[in-house]
């Protein structure tokens, strides 16, 4: 028996599991007709190629949406949707299901029609069609995790929306083909007194926001692919800024101009908006780093439990900061951790998926997931965040999420002692 | 290009492997942008005033062109309508339960005001309004917030001069020291004396879109 194995039962026999499971491999009574008749699909012809060039999910996947919430915002072309988490496995985002959050609605941009501006503080101002950048030496591929700062913004003061698609479905994680920004402003030449760098989109929002230098050059990207296809027109067609570890609102998407100055602009979106209001009324700016977050997208209220007997609990974590070092998940609401088993590939800045093997005895379980990066951040309590910052802050809500997961396998979003 | 930046360049291709030290001249691709082209792309306006076209527009202009052109989702008087944004009022809530951000009540800086108008405003019809237009609508917004007199006239030269009250309550990111109790070895094993209580439950409020329901097509 693996080390892992022990801990993992010393948990169990914590958490009041250990030796309950009940067997579920139940005993046929009579044959399955599903494999004693011959079913339509092994008899007659299926679609042959071609019938849908651009293939998309099984007619019976329909469930598997981005959802919006109605009463968040005002008008659909300046809101948000989320990304059904619970629905996915893995750690790559499927393009169409990525999260979108829209200022001015999608602008439909021809390619051909499209140019990057570079200007300001630099030796020679530039202008580059999508061509240029395609032929531009030094392309790179990675990925990345983005999360809008505002989510999990609605649950600062207690549990609200019931489904980690809507507490926490403002992040995908996407593979990026693309430029290093660095090689488009080594091309212009950046003069040392340029310190800011102000990205503007070409929507009708006209996105903006004020990056420092030091970042642009250190990892940043421009990119026009995404998984592997182009762009889609709602994440930024044909072309947006990648800001890795960074909040999703200064990936600006659509992206026609980068200006170089020696100050921040301090616009709408880094001042009104994407400031943390705290509990004295003073607000903390410039919060760009996504702190390191995790969330147990299985079970979850969308997802509940469904059977007593072996489960799989799965989840996802991540952080601005680095890569997830650990993730530990309790089922009785922090009393008692268990470190998860990390599967599939650890990159730094990129969502990283955990699951906990375990068998359930349908006793009611507090579920919780709590992760740690490797700078030796561990993702804290929503008691802890609002001791230091109040509830009125709206944004960088990483607090550590429960879920009630009932004697009948119903799962709930609430809050605990 | 200095000799010099073009052998940092060099340098640096070169440490990127031997396909670039073949190439490590600039790379010949993407054009000079022209003024005129700088020019109509460079609408951005900082706190100190760089970026404001020249013009000026008044209080009373701008009321005009705000009834015209915001008053339908702002309201008449910014109280917003519907759930489109207040930008009128909130001093003293930011300490409050419902904190009402507005121009008046939290935003650090008119030049913000301006550069966004200029930039996304009226929604849905963006980059409409003239310089003039904006200097008097941007005029308006302040006074509706109490910041300038009903007589003032905002121009490029008396920009600078308008000051809004909250500018000395931001400060930079400081999590690394405030909330450095977050970097720490977590507690594994009987970390509550009590068992966790429940204090609330999503499901009370009922606020979640129903999931058996598919999406709304429009």
């Amino acid at each position: 028996m693996s080390d892992k194995t022990v801990n993992r039962r010393a948990f169990m026999t914590a958490a009041g599991l250990a030796g309950a499971a009940v067997a579920t491999g139940a005993r046929a009574q009579t044959p399955d007709p599903l494999i004693t008749e011959v079913q339509p699909w092994n008899k007659q012809l299926g679609d042959g190629v071609q019938a849908n060039p651009y293939g998309s999910p099984s007619k019976f996947e329909k469930h598997v949406v981005r959802r919006d919430v109605e009463w968040l915002t005002v008008s659909r072309e300046s809101s948000v949707n989320f990304t059904p988490l619970h629905e996915l496995d893995g750690i790559i985002t499927p393009s169409g299901l990525c999260f979108e959050r829209h200022h001015g609605g999608v602008a439909e941009i021809e390619p051909g029609k499209h140019r990057l501006m570079i200007h300001g503080l630099v030796d020679k101002p530039l202008v580059y069609t999508m061509d240029d950048l395609k032929r531009f030496p030094g392309r790179i591929n990675r990925a990345y995790f983005l999360e809008c700062a505002a989510n999990s913004g609605m649950e600062w003061k207690g549990a609200q929306l019931n489904g980690c698609q809507f507490t926490h479905g403002m992040v995908h994680n996407v593979w990026y083909a693309g430029l290093p920004l660095k090689a488009l402003l080594d091309q212009a030449g950046v003069k040392t007194n340029g310190k800011w760098l102000l990205a503007e989109g070409a929507d009708s929002a006209g996105m903006t926001r004020s990056i420092p230098i030091d970042k642009a050059m250190k990892d940043c990207m421009v990119a026009w692919n995404m998984n592997g296809e182009a762009l889609r027109p709602e994440q930024g067609y044909p072309l947006r800024l990648v800001v890795p570890g960074w909040e999703g609102n200064m990936w600006v998407k659509w992206l026609r101009r980068l200006e170089i100055g020696d100050q921040p602009w301090h616009h709408r979106e880094e001042t009104s908006k994407y400031t943390d209001l705290l509990a004295d009324g003073r607000s903390r700016r410039f919060t760009w780093i996504m702190d390191a977050k995790s969330v147990v997208t299985n079970p979850s209220p969308q997802a509940p439990l469904r059977a007593k007997g072996p489960n799989v609990l799965t989840g996802l974590a991540w952080s601005g900061r680095g890569a997830i070092k650990r993730v530990d998940v309790s089922l009785d609401g922090g009393r008692n951790w268990t470190t998860a088993r990390i599967e599939g590939p650890v990159l730094p800045l990129s969502l990283t998926r955990f699951y906990l093997d375990f068998d359930w005895d349908g006793r009611e379980l507090l579920v919780q997931s709590r992760a740690m990066d490797d700078t030796g951040y561990v993702q804290p309590t929503k008691s802890e965040l609002r001791a230091v910052r109040g509830v009125n802050s709206i944004y960088h809500n990483n607090g550590i999420q429960t879920w009630l997961v009932r004697g009948d396998g119903e799962t709930e979003n609430v809050e605990i002692s | 290009m200095s000799r010099f930046r073009e052998l940092v360049i060099a340098a640096a291709l070169l440490a990127c492997g031997p396909a670039f030290a073949q190439s490590a001249p600039p790379v010949a691709l993407g054009r000079p942008a022209l003024p005129q082209e700088i020019a109509a792309w460079d609408i951005d306006i900082r706190p100190d005033g760089v970026g404001l076209p020249p013009g000026k527009g008044s209080v009373k202009d701008g009321e005009q062109i705000y009834l015209e052109r915001c008053a339908a989702c702002h309201g008449e008087f910014g109280e917003g309508a519907g759930r489109y944004p207040v930008l009128v009022g909130g001093q003293g809530t930011l300490t409050k339960d419902a904190p009402d951000k507005t121009i008046g009540s939290f935003w650090p800086y008119a030049s913000t005001v301006f550069d966004y108008v200029r930039r996304a405003m009226p929604f849905g019809d963006a980059q409409s309004l003239t310089a003039d237009e904006t200097y008097a609508l941007t005029a308006y917004l302040l006074a509706m917030n109490e910041v300038v007199k009903d007589d003032f006239v905002l121009s490029k030269e008396n920009f600078a001069s308008v000051k809004l009250g909250n500018v000395g309550a931001f400060y930079d990111d400081d999590r690394e020291t405030t909330e450095k109790a977050f970097w720490r070895e977590p507690c594994m094993k009987d970390c509550a004396r009590e068992p966790a209580k429940i204090l609330n439950r999503a499901r009370a409020l009922d606020v979640t879109p129903d999931s058996k329901t598919g999406p709304k097509v429009e």
